[in-house]
């Protein structure tokens, strides 16, 4: 693997692959020395140009378990709120030394450019770009769900046959975009659910079945309830008419999960929007796999850092 | 192809190691057996058994995974890793026994130290290998070995254990051309 940048180009064996080496790098954070020496002179740089503490903290986290240096460059107060474009903040960064960068972009499509322009020669991790992908986000998901189902006999499995509801934004989603193509690979069945509204015009391409009604999907007892995050910073249109329907129609209150099955898994990806898309009972339950998937998030991207940095470079992609 | 081990030398090659553990360490007391994947992991195991049914009590096996500790990883293609697997109350104060199938230029052994040394403080670390090659490339060496096999650096050493690869022998090839 040269980069990450979306998990719709992710066959089965590299997905498979990866969530392996993630369940080895989950036994190194259960040990008291949680670092490994596997990255050490390897410089990654954080290039964030929209504001994330969650992922960030979490990358770097990943990066420096295995010994890497950790540059965060954010564009908050830095060049390119002067107007440096993407090409010359590369090359900012190449001849600075970057053997590896994680790129969170407004645009979608900002770490293919980076990616594929030449402009560096870095491993490039796609941290979320605008509407389109945050791959190691569906990653992560798709590890917590093998974990709960499985447990200590995960390595090699896929998800074949996990019924999946996805509950939420889809139409903004890239949480949601990376989940439908990476569960699709892995055999799981998707269903999205949300408003009209907030689905995306065309999504006849897309591995998943359109449901409008929260309670029908969830009546056929999903293993899997996810819900997305209402971003209200993405809301300038008119959506939905106020959060108190949203959160009475497509919220996972306390009344739909007390009707859930008591082996449905319920994810979010965070931050959550406790009362809106998803009740305190929900998200603090047994159920509630959200502690989780932050831990697992670190484990991930280790392995996706392992996975692009430490070998020989000049690997076809 | 020449075969330098069959099933039974390699049988006999373990009993003798299994015995020469239990007279160094003057009994079972702390032992630890851990493999290095692939193969040795399954020898481990089996070690462990002939260690165990010898000297009457159980003695532990596990896995040492040593890849994200390798000094080689930016002049391979990636390495897959595998999961290290520690039994019972961890290696603190214990005699630990790494074991692997070939011993060659040492390099794994060196990674296998410092894996070692982020688990916890092992009382002793010892070595057991089922064939030395030689051609060290570090100050090591091993406390018991099944084989020794002085070799070409042009020869190939393939072993082959039942768990891994259905039937158990040692060959050597190559090295005449």
């Amino acid at each position: 693997m040269r980069h990450l940048l979306s998990t719709r180009d992710l066959s089965r064996d590299d997905a498979i692959a990866l969530l392996d080496v993630a369940e080895d790098m989950a036994a190194v954070q259960e040990r008291e020395v949680k670092k490994l020496p596997t990255l050490r002179g390897r410089t990654v740089v954080n290039l964030f140009f929209e504001d994330s503490t969650r992922t960030r903290i979490s990358f770097e986290a990943a990066a420096k378990r295995l010994s890497a240096d950790v540059i965060n460059f954010s564009a908050k107060g830095s060049s390119v709120s002067k107007g440096e474009s993407l090409k010359d903040t590369a090359q900012t960064l190449q001849a600075m030394g970057a053997d590896g960068v994680v790129i969170r972009h407004p645009s979608s499509g900002a770490p293919f450019t980076l990616a594929t322009s030449g402009w560096i020669d870095a491993g490039v991790v796609n941290a979320g770009d605008g509407t389109h992908e945050h791959p190691t986000q569906a990653l992560l998901d798709a590890f917590t769900m093998r974990r709960r189902l499985h447990g200590a006999a995960s390595r090699g499995r896929d998800l074949d046959g996990v019924r999946v509801v996805v509950v939420g934004d889809i139409l903004h989603s890239r949480v949601a975009r990376s989940n439908v193509w990476l569960l699709e690979t892995l055999g799981a069945e998707v269903t999205l659910v949300a408003p009209p509204t907030l689905v995306p015009v065309d999504v006849s391409g897309w591995p998943a079945v359109i449901e409008y009604d929260l309670d029908r999907a969830l009546a056929a007892g999903p293993d899997v309830v996810m819900m997305l995050r209402i971003q209200a910073e993405r809301m300038q249109g008119a959506f939905f008419p106020n959060s108190r329907e949203y959160a009475r129609t497509w919220g996972l209150d306390d009344h739909r999960f007390a009707q859930l099955p008591e082996t449905t898994m319920v994810m979010h990806p965070g931050p959550m929007n406790r009362g809106l898309e998803i009740a305190a009972r929900a998200a603090d339950s047994m159920q509630s796999t959200v502690r989780e998937q932050v831990a697992n998030g670190v484990s991930v991207r280790m392995a996706a850092l392992y996975l692009l940095l430490s070998g020989e470079r000049g690997e076809t992609p | 192809m020449r075969t330098v081990l069959q099933q039974a030398d390699l049988e006999r090659a373990l009993t003798r190691i299994a015995h020469e553990i239990l007279e160094a360490n003057r009994g079972a007391d702390d032992l630890v057996l851990l493999g290095i994947p692939t193969r040795g992991v399954a020898l481990a195991e089996r070690l462990a058994r002939i260690v165990s049914r010898i000297a009457g009590v159980d003695v532990p096996a596990g896995a040492l995974d040593v890849t994200m500790y390798r000094d080689d990883l930016g002049r391979n293609p990636v390495r897959a890793t595998h999961p290290t697997e520690v039994p019972g109350d961890g290696i603190d104060g214990r005699v630990v026994v790494l074991v692997d199938d070939v011993l060659y230029s040492g390099r794994t052994i060196r990674a296998a130290l410092d894996a070692l040394a982020d688990l916890g403080r092992a009382r002793a670390v010892r070595l057991a290998v089922l064939v030395d090659r030689g051609h060290r490339e570090f100050p090591i060496r091993a406390d018991y070995v099944g084989k020794n096999l002085p070799s070409s650096t042009r020869e190939r050493i393939n072993v082959h254990l039942a768990e891994v690869d259905g039937d158990d022998a040692v060959t050597i090839e190559g090295g005449d051309e």
